[in-house]
C-alpha cells in the first residue's frame, strides 16, 4: 500500500482498520456460500464438520479423501441403488422438483418478459396519463409481502379452481416476475434516443418494423436481464408454492424447505451447491450482457 | 393552396395538408397516447385481475361479518331491544335463537349445517365455548317428534325456551355469553382489527383492552419493528464503508469485489439459510472456530489486590453460543440476506460523487474526516435513504427466514399471518393482520416513490 509522504501513523492505522472491516463484510457475505461446497462432497449424514473430514493431516503430512464422495449428489439425482448406507429416505422427489421448477420458471419467465416489456414500452411515453401510478402498480408485486400475495392468491385460486395446478403456479410466478422486467427494460429505455425512431419513420419504416429493427435490439439486454431475474425469482420461490401448490406438487425450493424443516439431510447441500454454481453462471451472463449493452451504446467502461 | 400559404385566415400555422399545426400535433400526440395505452392494457389487466383483485378480496375478509348476520337475523334484532345488558335477556331473545337455528337448518343440500358450523367457529373467536354451546343447542332444537302423525312433524322443544336452554347448558344462563353477541351484530366488523392489536369489543361495542394473558400481537408487532430496524441499521453500518470502497477503487478491482456482493444476491434464499445453519448451529463452523482459536486459560493466579484467584478464561464446550433458532439467528441471517439491497443503492449514488470535491475541501483546509463528514456524506444521503427504505420494506414482511431460523423468539408478524391462514384458519384475523402490514409497506413504498423515484430502482 502506497501512502503519500504526509500521512500520519494514525491515518495509516485507520486505513488498515477500514480495509479490514470491508474485508470482514465481504467475507460475511460470501463465507456461508463457500462452506456449503465442501460439506456437500462428504459421505457423512451430518450437516457439520467432523474430524473424519479433515482433508490434510499435519501428523502424517498427507491428504485424506476418505470422508469425501458424491453420495449426496447421487441421492439428489435419484440414483438410489448405489447408496450403500441407507440413513435417509431416498426419493426421486428432488428430480421431480427440479423438473417442475424448470417448467414453471420457463413459462413464467416467458410471460413475465412479454407482459413486462409491453408495460415498460407503454410507460416510456411521458404523455401517458397516470404514468407514475401505473408504474407503481406494476412494480408492487415486488413490494407487497409475499405472504399476503400468497394468501390472496390462495383464496382467489380456490374460487376459480386453480389451486394445485401448474397453471396457477405459472400465473403466480408471472406476477412476481413482471416488476423485474419492467424495471430493467425501463432502465434500458431511459438511455434510448427517441430521435432514432423518428428518423426511421422519416425514412419510411412502418412502426412495427421500426420497433423490431431499431428499438428491440437496443432494449434486448434489458429484457434478457429482466428475464433472468424473473427466472431466478420463480426458481427460488417457496411461499406461494406452499400456499397454492398441491400436496404432490414438488418444486425444488419446496423440497429444500421440507428438507430443512423435517428430514434434514445433506442432499440439500448438494442441491445448494448446484444452485450456487448456477447463480455464478447467471451472474456472468448478466455481466456479459451489461458489457455488450455498454458497447452498443458507445459507453466505455471506465 | 396548401403549398403556398402556411398561415390561414385565423393566423394559425398550417401543415402541408392544410390542417392547423396545433391540431395536427395534438392528433399525433393522441395517437401515441392510444398506442401506449394499448401496450399497457394487457399487463395492466393481468396485474389488476390476478394480483390486485385477489388482495382486495383477501382484505375484505378482514371486515366481513355477513355470514353470522345471515344466520342469526332474529337474534340480533332482539339484541337491539335488549335494554339492561347486565341482566339476562327476555324469553323473546331465547326464542329468536331457536327460530334462527331452525330456519338456517332448513336450508337445502346440507348448506344449513355448514353455515351453523361456520357460525360456531366465528362466535368462538368472540367468546370461547360458543362452538360447543351452539352445537349442543342445534342438536336439541331440531329434534322432531317422530311419533307424530302430522305431515310436518312438530319439534320436541316447545316455547318457552328460556328455562329449557339454561337447563340444557348453564352457559345460556350466563350474561357474558349473550353480551358477546354485541360484537357480531353488524355485517361489517372492526373486530378482527381490534384483535390484531390485542383489543376487543365489550357488550356495548366499546373498545377495551384484552385480558393480559390473551395479549400476543402487541409483542409480535413490536418485535417485527425491532427486527426490521435492527437489520436496517446493521445493514447500513456494514454497507456504507464497503460501498465507499467499491466506489473509490479502480474499476477492475471493484468489479471483482462486486462479485462478492452480487453472488449472495443471486443465490437462492433457501441455500443461504441452509448455509447459515451450518455456520451458526451449536456444532457449527462459527462455534468450532471460536473453540479452536480462542485462548484457553484456567487456573489459580496470584493477583495484586485480589490475592489468589481462580481464573477461568476458557471458551469450552459448554460455552458454545446459541446463535440459531432464536432472535440472534434471525438478525444475523436477515442482515446477510438484505445487505446487497443496501450496498447497491448506496454504491450507485456514491459512484456519481466526483472525488475532486473531497480534494477541494481538503485543499481549503478541512481535515480528511471533516471533509468526509461535511462534503461527502451529505451527497450520499439519497443512497442511504433508498437503501434503508428498501431494506426496511423487505424486512418487515419477512416470512421464510424467521420461520426456519427464528425459533420461538424470532417469529415475526408474517409468520402469524401464515399461522392464521394455514393452521388456526381464522382467516378474518389473518387478513386483518395482513392488511395492517400491507398498509405499512405501501406507505413506505409511496415514500420511496416520492423521495427517490421508482425509475431509480436498480438491480445488479
Amino acid at each position: 500500500m502506497k501512502f503519500p509522504s504526509y500521512t500520519t501513523t494514525k491515518q495509516k492505522l485507520w486505513h488498515y482498520f477500514y480495509l479490514f472491516f470491508c474485508g470482514f463484510v465481504l467475507f460475511f457475505l460470501v463465507a456461508p456460500l463457500v462452506v456449503v461446497i465442501p460439506l456437500s462432497l462428504t459421505n457423512s449424514p451430518y450437516l457439520q464438520f467432523i474430524p473424519e473430514m479433515k482433508l490434510f493431516s499435519f501428523d502424517t503430512w498427507s491428504f485424506n479423501f476418505d470422508g469425501y464422495g458424491t453420495r449426496w449428489y447421487r441421492e439428489l439425482f435419484g440414483m438410489c441403488d448405489t447408496v450403500t448406507q441407507a440413513t435417509t429416505v431416498c426419493t426421486n422427489r428432488w428430480m421431480i422438483g427440479i423438473k417442475n421448477s424448470a417448467v414453471i420458471a420457463v413459462f413464467a419467465t416467458l410471460f413475465a418478459s412479454i407482459l413486462g416489456t409491453l408495460a415498460a414500452l407503454g410507460l416510456s411515453n411521458r404523455h401517458m396519463p397516470f404514468n407514475r401510478a401505473i408504474m407503481a402498480l406494476m412494480i408492487s408485486p415486488m413490494i407487497v409481502p409475499l405472504i399476503i400475495t400468497a394468501s390472496g392468491l390462495f383464496f382467489f385460486f380456490a374460487k376459480v379452481n386453480l389451486v394445485a395446478t401448474i397453471t396457477g403456479l405459472v400465473i403466480a410466478h408471472t406476477i412476481l416476475g413482471i416488476p423485474f422486467v419492467v424495471i430493467t427494460v425501463t432502465a434500458s429505455l431511459s438511455g434510448f434516443d427517441n430521435n432514432l425512431m423518428r428518423a426511421a419513420s422519416n425514412l419510411g419504416g412502418s412502426p412495427l418494423r421500426n420497433f423490431f429493427k431499431i428499438q428491440a435490439p437496443l432494449i434486448a439486454p434489458g429484457v434478457i436481464s429482466g428475464a433472468l431475474f424473473a427466472f431466478i425469482t420463480s426458481f427460488d420461490e417457496v411461499v406461494i408454492v406452499l400456499f397454492v401448490g398441491g400436496p404432490d406438487q414438488y418444486t425444488l425450493p419446496r423440497q429444500m424447505w421440507s428438507g430443512i424443516r423435517n428430514e434434514i439431510s445433506p442432499t440439500i447441500l448438494a442441491a445448494a451447491t448446484i444452485l450456487v454454481l448456477f447463480s455464478i453462471l447467471l451472474l456472468s451472463t448478466l455481466e456479459m450482457l451489461r458489457r455488450r449493452s455498454e458497447r452498443i451504446r458507445g459507453v466505455r467502461p471506465g | 393552396m396548401s403549398d403556398t400559404s402556411t398561415i390561414n385566415s385565423k393566423g394559425q400555422l398550417l401543415t402541408n395538408d392544410g390542417v392547423p399545426l396545433k391540431e395536427s400535433l395534438r392528433k399525433s400526440l393522441r395517437r401515441t397516447k392510444i398506442r401506449s395505452f394499448l401496450l399497457i392494457l394487457a399487463p395492466l389487466l393481468f396485474i389488476s385481475i390476478l394480483f390486485v383483485n385477489p388482495i382486495v378480496q383477501l382484505l375484505s375478509r378482514s371486515i366481513d361479518d355477513t355470514l353470522i348476520n345471515q344466520v342469526f337475523p332474529e337474534t340480533f334484532a332482539q339484541y337491539e331491544v335488549w335494554e339492561d345488558k347486565s341482566l339476562l335477556p327476555s324469553e323473546e331473545m331465547f326464542a329468536a335463537v331457536i327460530i334462527d337455528i331452525r330456519n338456517t337448518h332448513k336450508l337445502p343440500d346440507g348448506k344449513g349445517k355448514q353455515l351453523l358450523g361456520k357460525s360456531g367457529t366465528r362466535m368462538n373467536y368472540e367468546y370461547s365455548g360458543w362452538r360447543s354451546l351452539l352445537k349442543k343447542t342445534v342438536k336439541e332444537a331440531i329434534k322432531v317428534d317422530k311419533k307424530s302423525k302430522e305431515e310436518v312433524k312438530p319439534f320436541t322443544w316447545e316455547a318457552p325456551f328460556k328455562d329449557k336452554m339454561v337447563k340444557k347448558d348453564k352457559r345460556w344462563g350466563k350474561v357474558e355469553t349473550w353480551q358477546s353477541l354485541g360484537a357480531m351484530k353488524d355485517p361489517y366488523t372492526m373486530g378482527y382489527y381490534l384483535n390484531a392489536v390485542d383489543l376487543r369489543y365489550d357488550a356495548n361495542k366499546n373498545i377495551i383492552e384484552k385480558k393480559e394473558y390473551l395479549q400476543i400481537y402487541k409483542t409480535i408487532w413490536m418485535r417485527t419493528l425491532k427486527v426490521s430496524l435492527m437489520v436496517t441499521i446493521f445493514c447500513l453500518i456494514l454497507a456504507y464503508p464497503v460501498s465507499y470502497l467499491l466506489a473509490t477503487l479502480p474499476m477492475r478491482t471493484s468489479n471483482l469485489l462486486m462479485i462478492c456482493v452480487l453472488m449472495p444476491f443471486w443465490t437462492s434464499l433457501l441455500v443461504r439459510i441452509v448455509a447459515w445453519m451450518i455456520m451458526l448451529q451449536q456444532h457449527g463452523v462459527v462455534n468450532d472456530t471460536l473453540l479452536t482459536i480462542l485462548p484457553c486459560f484456567e487456573g489459580m493466579v496470584n493477583l495484586p489486590f485480589f490475592g489468589e484467584t481462580n481464573i477461568d478464561l476458557c471458551f469450552g464446550e459448554e460455552d458454545r453460543l446459541p446463535m440459531m433458532y432464536n432472535f440472534t439467528g434471525t438478525i444475523i441471517v436477515m442482515t446477510q440476506i438484505l445487505l446487497p439491497f443496501m450496498i447497491l443503492p448506496i454504491y450507485s449514488v456514491m459512484k456519481g460523487i466526483p472525488p475532486s470535491y473531497m480534494k477541494a475541501a481538503q485543499n481549503l483546509g478541512a481535515t480528511p474526516i471533516m471533509a468526509f463528514i461535511r462534503v461527502y456524506m451529505p451527497q450520499s444521503v439519497p443512497g442511504i435513504g433508498a437503501g434503508c427504505i428498501l431494506v426496511f420494506i423487505v424486512a418487515i414482511g419477512y416470512y421464510i427466514t424467521p420461520e426456519l431460523v427464528g425459533g420461538k423468539d424470532g417469529q415475526m408478524i408474517g409468520n402469524f399471518v401464515a399461522r392464521e391462514m394455514q393452521r388456526t384458519l381464522n382467516w378474518g384475523l389473518g387478513a386483518a393482520i395482513g392488511s395492517i402490514l400491507l398498509v405499512a409497506v405501501l406507505i413506505l413504498y409511496w415514500a420511496y416513490d416520492r423521495l427517490i423515484g421508482l425509475d431509480n430502482l436498480k438491480m445488479g
